[in-house]
């Protein structure tokens, strides 16, 4: 089931969607011209489960976000900067955390963003300590956290959903179920067909959803999200979705059955909407192709203005441990 | 000055600090509506209500997870994981989030929580609920570590913890809740991190030693001073931050250094207070450095194993007759 949103809101969803392939794209090739190093994790296929998220956070009333190592997309589609973002991947100064974090520790506390964490499972016990600052203060606020298919075989998930449910959290559990942990189907690692299944073990509700579809995607997690406002506690909403890209940079996916990728592909995220779009008259397919353009300029602009920033100073490299409160003696000394 | 127990001065800290910012939050297992498994928060929760102080599950990474993202946002929980054995269950959410949440994200974030913990042996818990566990956390840059071993210390670095901007590692020694102490009548008595607490003085040997292993060292200090040797006793009560500047200043006094830890010898705190004695203060020393520790020992249940394994004062006599032998 879709919900069709007004032409502005499907705009900037196919907008941001663009910008994220765009950007992973390049980022891949960034990697593999040694421009960036470690490690990434690219959502290339997966870009409308950020973008339906997005629509649902409201960073100025207080709602927060914790996802994992994959968050290239939700940060973006929060509306951290790119330029923010390009710096960061390349370890630059001007990235959202100093160049210090990399690709796997993106936040901006500006859009709701606590932090990609880079720790299966982490992040959801996080999101709950966020809930509960909101649930205390009364806010209205929410907390998000996103994972993936792996993350409900780790301790910390249970721990996290079962203290949502008991406290009545307002959290949101999304689960982007890409089919793969890491190398290995999630059939393999599972013994529920369904990632929503262990929801009725805590006695929360869950939705299962199209991820590819942001039209889908997005009213099941305003739901999710009102519920929460509204006191009634935490959901757990699983988005169907696919990566086209390997778990990491290492990963050549080479375990995927044939012609799985390309079925997957033919329910492109981005061409979903667009398709729609143009199907109800908002979008020509000039346009569409001017907007994916414009935003591949814009990713190629501000990976050329990334390259040129500074590197952080060499003096920067012990600073930010300690916040500046009480007596420091002695810390920075390694004891 | 008041006198009190060790149980009675973390319920008071904890106390004045909800009393005087709502912002502090306190749960963990047991601590609401039972008070406390060591019965060390009893009052709180009639006082405060069950909005802010919480009964949880026992789920230690949910625990501290919840208490990092609550700091994250604005809150200033104090959180408590019962035995420090525990931490283990969530050493990710201590080492890898709390600790380093602020760094990675480039200073934008601080982490303002407390996580109150009991340690050491108290008579025949066994192995998973006896040990000290303050080395494991001193190896993670951006926690700091507090092993508070009196009621006064226990009052003023539990009320400075809950006001730091910084994740604390509150260890409680469990074996101490009992003892007493003096503790001053004035309601904000606070202890500064990185503030050593010179003991007893002494001109002939300077010993190091925290929580339980203070009253051993005086102990020992009283049977040396028969014989002539007055020894320094130095409480560092923080470990982190460690003030080296105030033991290296005793250790220049007695060129003699002994530290008493119930703790593992390797990589313990000792083993750095000693590294950065020779590491800075070399000259100052007159004879070996020696360290009472429980060696590679693992806390037996049996109570003669058990007493044989912990530093006694014995111990400490004759580690300080090697150092002065030499």
């Amino acid at each position: 089931m879709s919900t069709s949103l007004g032409a502005a809101v499907r705009h900037k969803m196919l907008t941001n969607m663009l910008l994220v392939r765009q950007t992973e794209e390049r980022i891949q090739e960034l990697f593999l011209e040694n421009v960036i190093r470690g490690t990434t994790h690219l959502c290339i296929g997966q870009e409308a489960v950020s973008v339906a998220m997005a629509e649902v956070v409201d960073a100025a009333r207080g709602d927060t976000v914790t996802c994992t190592y994959r968050g290239h997309g939700h940060a973006l589609a929060l509306g951290m900067s790119l330029e923010s973002m390009m710096a960061e991947m390349m370890g630059k100064v001007s990235g959202c955390s100093k160049g210090k974090g990399g690709s796997m520790h993106l936040a901006d506390l500006d859009v709701g963003l606590l932090g990609t964490f880079a720790v299966v499972g982490a992040g959801l016990p996080v999101t709950n300590g966020a809930a509960l600052t909101a649930q205390m203060r009364g806010t209205g606020a929410i907390s998000i956290s996103i994972f993936g298919d792996g993350t409900p075989n780790i301790g910390a998930w249970h721990e996290a959903v079962n203290l949502a449910a008991v406290w009545k959290l307002p959290a949101v559990f999304l689960c982007e179920n890409n089919r793969y942990g890491e190398y290995t189907p999630y059939e393999d690692t599972a013994p529920v067909p369904n990632v929503a299944d262990r929801a009725a073990a805590y006695g929360i509700p869950s939705v299962i959803v199209d991820g590819q579809d942001a039209e889908a995607v997005y009213p099941v997690l305003l739901e999710a999200a009102d519920r929460a406002r509204a006191g009634d506690g935490p959901t757990l909403v699983e988005a169907l979705t696919y990566r086209y890209r390997g778990h990491s940079r290492s990963d050549p996916a080479t375990y995927r059955p044939e012609g799985e990728l390309e079925r997957w592909m033919e329910r492109d995220p981005i061409n979903i909407l667009a398709g729609r779009m143009q199907a109800d008259g908002q979008l020509t397919a000039a346009e569409f192709e001017a907007l994916r353009e414009q935003q591949r300029a814009e990713v190629q602009r501000v990976t050329e203005w990334a390259m040129n920033e500074p590197w952080p100073a060499l003096e920067e490299t012990l600073e930010d441990i300690w916040a500046p409160s009480g007596d420091d003696a002695g810390v920075g000394e390694g004891a | 000055m008041a006198v009190m127990t060790c149980r009675d001065a973390v319920v008071r800290a904890l106390d004045e600090e909800m009393a005087r910012d709502e912002d502090v939050i306190f749960f963990g297992e047991d601590v609401g509506k039972a008070g406390g498994v060591f019965k060390v928060t009893p009052g709180l929760y009639e006082k405060y209500g069950g909005r802010r102080v919480r009964d949880t599950p026992i789920s230690e990474n949910a625990i501290v997870g919840a208490g990092v993202g609550a700091a994250v946002t604005g809150m200033r929980p104090v959180i408590e994981l019962m035995f420090a054995d525990f931490a283990a269950v969530t050493l990710d959410q201590i080492v890898n989030q709390a600790a380093k949440l602020r760094y990675m994200s480039g200073g934008q974030i601080q982490v303002p929580l407390t996580i109150r913990m009991a340690q050491g042996s108290a008579g025949g818990f066994g192995s998973q609920h006896s040990q000290c566990c303050e080395s494991w956390f001193m190896h993670a840059p951006g926690l700091k570590v507090c092993v508070p071993g009196t009621p006064a210390d226990i009052l003023g670095l539990l009320k400075s913890a809950v006001r730091d901007d910084n994740p604390v590692i509150f260890l409680e020694h469990k074996g101490q809740y009992a003892e007493r102490g003096e503790v001053p009548d004035h309601a904000d008595h606070l202890v500064p991190m990185g503030e050593a607490r010179v003991v007893r003085e002494g001109g002939d040997v300077t010993i190091v030693a925290v929580q339980r292993m203070v009253g051993v060292a005086l102990k020992a200090a009283d049977t040396l001073a028969e014989q002539g040797v007055e020894c320094e006793v130095i409480d560092p009560r923080t470990l982190v931050p460690l003030d080296m500047e105030t033991i290296a200043r005793s250790v220049e006094k007695t060129g003699h250094l002994v530290t008493v830890e119930e703790a593992v010898r390797a990589g313990g705190w000792g083993a750095e207070v000693v590294s950065q004695i020779t590491e800075n203060n070399i000259w100052s020393l007159e004879g070996p450095v020696v360290r009472v520790t429980l060696g590679a020992g693992i806390i037996p249940f049996s109570q003669p194993l058990e007493e044989h394994l912990l530093p006694g004062p014995e111990d400490v006599v004759a580690a300080v007759q090697r150092s002065l032998e030499a």
